[in-house]
């Protein structure tokens, strides 16, 4: 009987372990063929040139076009979920302090905000598109990125806030702040590790999500210089690319996988390093 | 302040009236029901049967969750109950990088690897011919998109129960073993249904990775080697056509409206009874 109850343990704690190590693997593999595929092809040409003769078929150039419309709208969706989130999050954990139903409620209606789909967000941003009497533009994309990353910074921003200590508030407002005060001098700068991880995770979100931007930002060989015009994203270039008859630009595809790995992997792991760096500082 | 939290919190209202107005025209030509169980696609003739691209998504879906449940179950029993908290620290960079790769990355890796996984090494073993761009793919793919996510809250939900009831197990005489299995996992029940059931919504939701892989071919089948057609796949490949057909925008919108109404309601579900679990 005890013989049985220990080879139970071990077997199960092998198919565990097993089970919590092939992770590691499985990553490691992604990003391995990623960077095999990608680092043959990339030279410098793919970064500072855009597509000659059409990112279909021409064979030539690189995929500057796809990197700067994709910071473009990295950087403007960001900025703009900036100026959404950032306040909200702070009302939640500022003003509601004391209501912790409504906080609870409004944190279930975020989280559950998170789960919808990039493509049910490209579609709206479509409607909406066509509402406005818009063209695929950099500024649609901008604002269907942006609707679909708010949710996000708000809710990780939020996480961080929460955790502050309740006398911390009972101090500042002791000392006559007022809310508002409060959210801003002494919230945003106890949290500021948590913002810097939400805008970095909104942003490695923004960068990496094609569906959203496949009808709203449309695709283009140029660099937009106007928010009217239509921009490339890394992630249409590999998946429009990825589809060519012609090698060469297949090749151009996996480049610009190997790209924007490269970006995601940085920020994920700057995300990491820099919170880190500012939670030191942190009162407990 | 709080207008910026009211907009927030009303952007899946303003999207579901926003497609539902879309949506409006084919609703109200034929029925509901009609355009679900219908598997008669033809949008020219003006005939919308939503059934292929339903059971598609749904069959993908399930294959991945039966894929990654079981994996995800185990490692989070590991990375709570057997490892070291040094293993654990070093797991959530790992777990964080895999939820942050893009989905393109992922059908990149797919196309590269799984794709020729198939129609390669394991259709001739079940002695059949595949192209490689099946269901399977799309299934594999999925599964490994998803672990991520169900683990975090799985991890989550582990940690909540309490050691007490651990130690009151190993007191009584238990093994390990059957203090992690009777107690542990038993005790989270509701948190790892929830988990399973978020991340099914997740994986009923995802696109681009999914539709490199998966063939997109309209058809209904079982069987996993064959091409099947997702519906975020059919939104996804047809915006550009749609205004060209009558009513076809107001399909693809309603195809949209389905996938937001019915990842909504597994969302606000299965969250609810995380809440409930976190709160005990």
């Amino acid at each position: 009987m005890k013989r049985r109850k220990i080879i139970e343990e071990t077997i199960f704690r092998i198919i565990s372990a097993f089970a919590a190590y092939s992770l590691i693997a499985i990553l490691a593999f992604i990003i391995f063929i990623i960077f095999l595929k990608g680092f043959r092809a990339l030279n410098l040409d793919m970064v500072t040139k855009i597509p000659k003769g059409g990112f279909y078929y021409g064979g030539e150039g690189g995929v500057l076009n796809a990197i700067v419309g994709s910071l473009y709208i990295a950087f403007g969706a960001t900025f703009i979920a900036i100026l959404v989130g950032m306040p909200a999050a702070l009302y939640i954990n500022v003003h509601l302090i004391r209501l912790r139903r409504t906080q609870n409620f409004i944190r279930y209606l975020l989280d559950a905000l998170w789960g919808i789909p990039s493509i049910v967000y490209g579609a709206f941003g479509f409607t909406l598109m066509l509402f406005f009497g818009m063209n695929a533009s950099l500024l649609a994309g901008i604002i269907t990125v942006a609707l679909l990353i708010t949710p996000i910074m708000v809710r990780t921003f939020d996480e961080v806030l929460s955790t502050i200590p309740k006398g911390l508030h009972e101090a500042t407002l002791a000392l006559g702040s007022t809310n508002t005060e409060m959210a801003f001098k002494v919230m945003l700068k106890q949290g500021f590790s948590g913002f810097i991880t939400a805008v970095l995770l909104s942003f490695g979100r923004g960068i990496g999500d094609a569906a959203s931007v496949l009808f709203t930002a449309g695709y283009t060989d140029l660099i937009p210089v106007n928010l009217d015009e239509p921009a490339a994203t890394l992630p249409l270039a590999i998946f429009f690319q990825l589809s060519s008859p012609i090698p060469e630009v297949r090749e151009r595809a996996f480049a610009s996988a190997a790209i924007l790995t490269i970006i995601i992997l940085i920020i994920s792991l700057g995300a990491r390093y820099l919170s880190k760096k500012y939670s030191k500082t942190i009162l407990r | 302040m709080v207008t910026t939290l009211v907009t927030i919190l009303l952007i899946p209202l303003i999207i579901g009236v926003g497609l539902y107005f879309k949506a409006a025209p084919i609703i109200e030509n034929q029925s509901l029901w009609q355009l679900i169980t219908s598997s008669n696609w033809a949008p020219s003739k003006g005939n919308f049967g939503f059934w292929p691209f339903i059971a598609g998504s749904l069959y993908v879906t399930i294959l991945s969750f039966i894929l990654a449940a079981p994996v995800c179950l185990f490692a989070a029993i590991y990375l709570t109950q057997f490892s070291s908290s040094k293993l654990l620290q070093f797991m959530h960079p790992v777990i964080d990088i895999l939820a942050g790769l893009p989905s393109v990355i992922y059908g990149v890796w797919g196309i590269l690897i799984i794709v020729p996984l198939i129609s390669d090494l394991l259709a001739p073993i079940f002695n059949t011919n595949s192209s490689g761009y099946s269901l399977f793919a799309g299934g594999i793919v999925l599964a490994i998109m998803c672990i991520p996510y169900m683990l975090n809250m799985m991890i989550e939900v582990f940690n909540t129960v309490p050691i007490g009831m651990k130690e009151a197990s190993l007191s009584l005489g238990a093994t390990y073993w059957e203090s992690v299995k009777h107690v542990v996992v038993r005790g989270s029940y509701p948190g790892i249904i929830s988990a399973c059931g978020l991340g099914i919504a997740k994986a009923f939701g995802e696109t681009i990775a999914v539709m490199m892989v998966v063939g997109n071919r309209i058809q209904v089948t079982l069987n996993p080697f064959e091409a099947g057609y997702p519906l975020p796949a059919l939104i996804a490949n047809n915006y550009g056509e749609m205004l060209s057909i009558p009513m076809y925008d107001s399909a693809l919108m309603f195809a949209a409206l389905l996938l937001l109404v019915i990842i909504l309601l597994i969302n606000l579900v299965f969250r609810y009874f995380i809440y409930k679990t976190q709160k005990r």
